[in-house]
């Protein structure tokens, strides 16, 4: 089927043309926390499960809930940082630093064995500012040729 | 067959979009770090490591005031105070003003918490759908979002500048043109905004700054109730009269940096204790209107608790990620971005000090910005393995 090349990409030897790029937004119902929307975009229906798609989107709000966590480590870190007068962030790597690492390889990660292969691929949040989870769809070429 | 729907994009909206691979084909350019072209009025220096706002404020005042201060103490009143009191007078004060420099500098100097602004198909998206929520009237439709935040309803306002739906307790700061994350206030005294990152820095700052003009004022009294009883003749040295004005000038500052400072440290430990920012406190966002009883959907209802999240939470990241190297489509695109914005401040940066290799300065975000751009890349393969497959 014909589809309508309505993006401003028109260099046919591009091999991977963006078509969109989707936007899950923030989740505020529990306050601030770093917490992204379950809700299934329509753009992805044909792409990929939904159950795998929110799935991957329940593990990164786990993980974000891991690194703002209120917990005694996080209430020990806090009082030694203050008795030091802050000076440990300069040398030291914060939890929250250790939690994006982990995040950043979960999304490498599924974008390896998931996105991709769908032609999809996620961006991490961070690169983002932490406001959305930018998913580009690219191009099904294999319907154009 | 799969029928795929493809979402219409205006082309006036999404740039170019060149493949990351082609990254490095454009011949040596000189590399550009993020905060080159950051958007908002700040100022950086060490290569981006230290930031602050465009007007100091009367940063230059405070860092007198506390110097000079405490230099006189040292000078004049310890001696005295060692031979006469204890030996222990010089070793507080000194930790009081090491406690009360290094926060002051890290207040002034860390990112207090910046939004970076939306990309352009962000931007798009958000319009597309505040345009097609339908709103007939015939004035624009006001650009607001009710979330329900802990089972109350609060508003997210749309920010012009920065072209996103705040998160809630955001605000732009008009001084600085960023929105701010948990904006308290904008500190003219520190000389930089005091948001989610760097409001454990200033509430350590004003209250040590408290303990030490308190202990500095005390001594000073000391000293004074001290001498005068201890040697009745002592006016009539010779430096009498720069005794007594250096005394005056002591007691008069610290007098008035007790009240005021502590008075400041109280109102913070009040809205540390309610979980609350200055901002919202001002407005009354959470002092109820027209019967309704409104309280603060983000206090844990425990003043410990709340102490404890505002004070010893995990530090959160900086978002706007200054050192990052600039992509170079991404360069092209914070371009035309800028040019359609207000006119970008590029001319007043201050590239100010060689960016020497400082150890402390190594922040962990740049090799995670530079393994994120490999996977980056690496992904993109898999896709054109998807597509020719």
């Amino acid at each position: 089927p014909f589809v309508p090349q309505t993006h401003s990409l028109q260099d046919l030897r591009q091999q991977a043309a963006v078509a969109a790029k989707v936007f899950i937004q923030r989740d505020y119902t529990n306050g601030t926390l770093c917490q992204f929307q379950t809700k299934f975009p329509s753009e992805l229906e044909t792409r990929i499960d939904k159950q795998q798609f929110e799935e991957t989107v329940r593990t990164l709000n786990n993980l974000y809930a891991e690194a703002e966590k209120l917990g005694s480590q996080s209430y020990i870190e806090g009082c030694l940082a203050c008795l030091t007068a802050y000076t440990i962030f300069l040398c030291m790597e914060t939890h929250y630093e250790k939690v994006l690492k982990k995040i950043a390889k979960y999304i490498q990660e599924q974008n390896d064995k998931v996105y991709a292969p769908r032609g999809l691929l996620l961006t991490d949040p961070i690169e983002r500012g932490l406001r959305v989870i930018e998913i580009t769809i690219f191009e099904d070429r294999s319907l154009t040729q | 067959m799969k029928n795929c729907d493809y979402q219409q994009i205006d082309p006036k909206v999404v740039p170019t979009y060149a493949s990351p691979s082609h990254i490095g084909t454009r011949g040596p350019r000189r590399v550009r770090r993020k905060w080159e072209v950051f958007p908002g009025k700040n100022r950086f220096y060490c290569g981006g490591r230290i930031m602050m706002a465009q007007q100091s404020g009367v940063l230059p005042l405070t860092l007198g005031l506390i110097l000079v201060t405490t230099g006189l103490f040292f000078i004049f009143d310890c001696p005295f105070l060692v031979k006469h009191l204890s030996s222990c007078v010089p070793v507080i004060g000194a930790v009081l003003f090491v406690f009360v420099f290094i926060t002051l500098l890290q207040t002034s100097f860390s990112d207090p918490g910046i939004l970076p602004r939306a990309t352009l198909e962000e931007a798009a998206n958000v319009e597309r759908q505040i345009d097609s929520s339908g709103n007939s009237s015939y004035r624009p439709p006001p650009r607001t979002k009710e979330v329900l935040i802990n089972q109350q309803m609060v508003k997210l306002k749309y920010c012009f500048t920065c072209k996103m739906f705040r998160p809630p307790r955001t605000s732009h700061c008009s001084l600085c043109d960023n929105c701010v994350e948990r904006f308290d206030h904008h500190c003219p005294w520190v000389g930089n905004c005091v948001g989610k990152r760097n409001y454990r820095f200033f509430y350590t700052f004003i209250v040590s700054l408290s303990f030490l003009t308190s202990f500095i004022f005390g001594c000073v009294s000391t000293h004074l109730a001290m001498s005068t009883t201890q040697q009745k003749h002592s006016f009539s040295y010779p430096h009498a009269s720069f005794l007594w004005f250096r005394v005056m000038f002591e007691l008069v500052i610290c007098f008035f940096s007790v009240w005021s400072i502590l008075g400041l440290s109280g109102f913070h430990t009040y809205l540390v204790a309610s979980n609350m920012t200055t901002n919202e406190d001002i407005k009354g966002s959470w002092s109820g209107k027209s019967g309704d009883v409104a309280t603060n959907p983000f206090s844990h209802r425990n003043v410990f608790v709340n102490c404890c999240s505002v004070l010893c939470a995990p530090l959160p990241p900086s978002l706007i990620d200054r050192r990052g190297i600039l992509p170079v489509e991404e360069e092209s695109a914070q371009m035309c971005h800028a040019d359609i914005q207000l006119p970008a401040n590029k001319n007043q940066r201050n590239m100010v000090g060689a960016p020497a290799h400082h150890p402390l300065c190594l922040k962990p975000h740049s090799k995670l910005k530079a393994e994120l751009a490999a996977a980056a890349s690496a992904c993109l393969s898999v896709v054109k393995v998807w597509l020719s497959g």
